[in-house]
């Protein structure tokens, strides 16, 4: 049977509608038993309730790793679609910031992918954060831990 | 002729997003570019000697990564996406 891939992959300043990006998943395939999505939303990073951010990104590569994981973690899990968004430029305290999304016959493939294509966007995708504050502006450092969770797919590689 | 991009802190620090670089017959590897960047002193000496990922062509590569004339050559600290 041929199955239509309708991966999608968008950079974009502005918001996203959750529901929207789920119907897209619902319509995609006949036969997926699960759909799984994530919704990564702005936190503050210093306590400051003028906190913002500014995203900016090395646009023609994020578009080819972003790829590369969705590829990679088809790979790995039986997804039929999937979908990362990622928002740049100015966002606010609560704002959504990121999306991802997978479909799948099974509901463990889609949470395992989900899970594996938000931790490899955050290690590995050209992104920035800087944060802007009362006090001023400042780059976001990257966190050990984020590379921490995404060196467990090597381990969880290699032992699987 | 190299195409060279820096991003976030690091283009902060160096004051500069893009540049072009003559091609030299004795560039082998991103390390050259590195070493011939390093040479001009402040700001760049400090702003390399933090944690820099390089990619070549829009991919993440080591420093002794081989380049050729026409390449574009991207320096940015570690991502901070999602």
């Amino acid at each position: 049977m041929l199955v239509l891939t309708l991966d999608q992959i968008t950079i974009q300043t502005e918001d996203f509608n959750v529901a929207q990006e789920h119907q897209c998943l619902l319509q995609d395939a006949p036969n997926i038993g699960a759909i799984v999505t994530f919704t990564g939303l702005v936190k503050e990073f210093t306590k400051d309730d003028n906190t913002s951010l500014f995203l900016e990104h090395y646009s023609t590569m994020t578009e080819k790793v972003l790829a590369d994981i969705i590829q990679q973690a088809k790979q790995r899990w039986p997804i039929i679609n999937s979908r990362i968004i990622h928002r740049i430029g100015h966002l606010q305290l609560g704002e959504q910031i990121v999306f991802v999304g997978a479909n799948s016959p099974h509901r463990s493939d889609a949470f395992a992918a989900c899970e594996f294509i938000i931790d490899f966007l955050k290690t590995e995708a050209p992104f920035w954060k800087k944060e802007i504050t009362s006090e001023g502006e400042s780059w976001v450092d990257a966190k050990e831990s984020d590379r921490k969770t995404r060196e467990r797919w090597y381990n969880f590689i290699e032992s699987g | 002729m190299l195409k060279i991009l820096y991003f976030a802190r690091l283009r902060d620090e160096v004051g500069c997003s893009k540049e072009l670089l003559q091609w030299q017959d004795h560039f082998a590897s991103v390390n050259d570019i590195k070493t011939l960047l390093n040479q001009r002193g402040e700001p760049w000496q400090q702003a390399f000697s933090d944690n820099i990922l390089h990619a070549v062509n829009q991919h993440v590569v080591q420093s002794d990564h081989a380049i050729t004339d026409g390449d574009e050559i991207a320096f940015f600290p570690p991502v901070t996406g999602g």
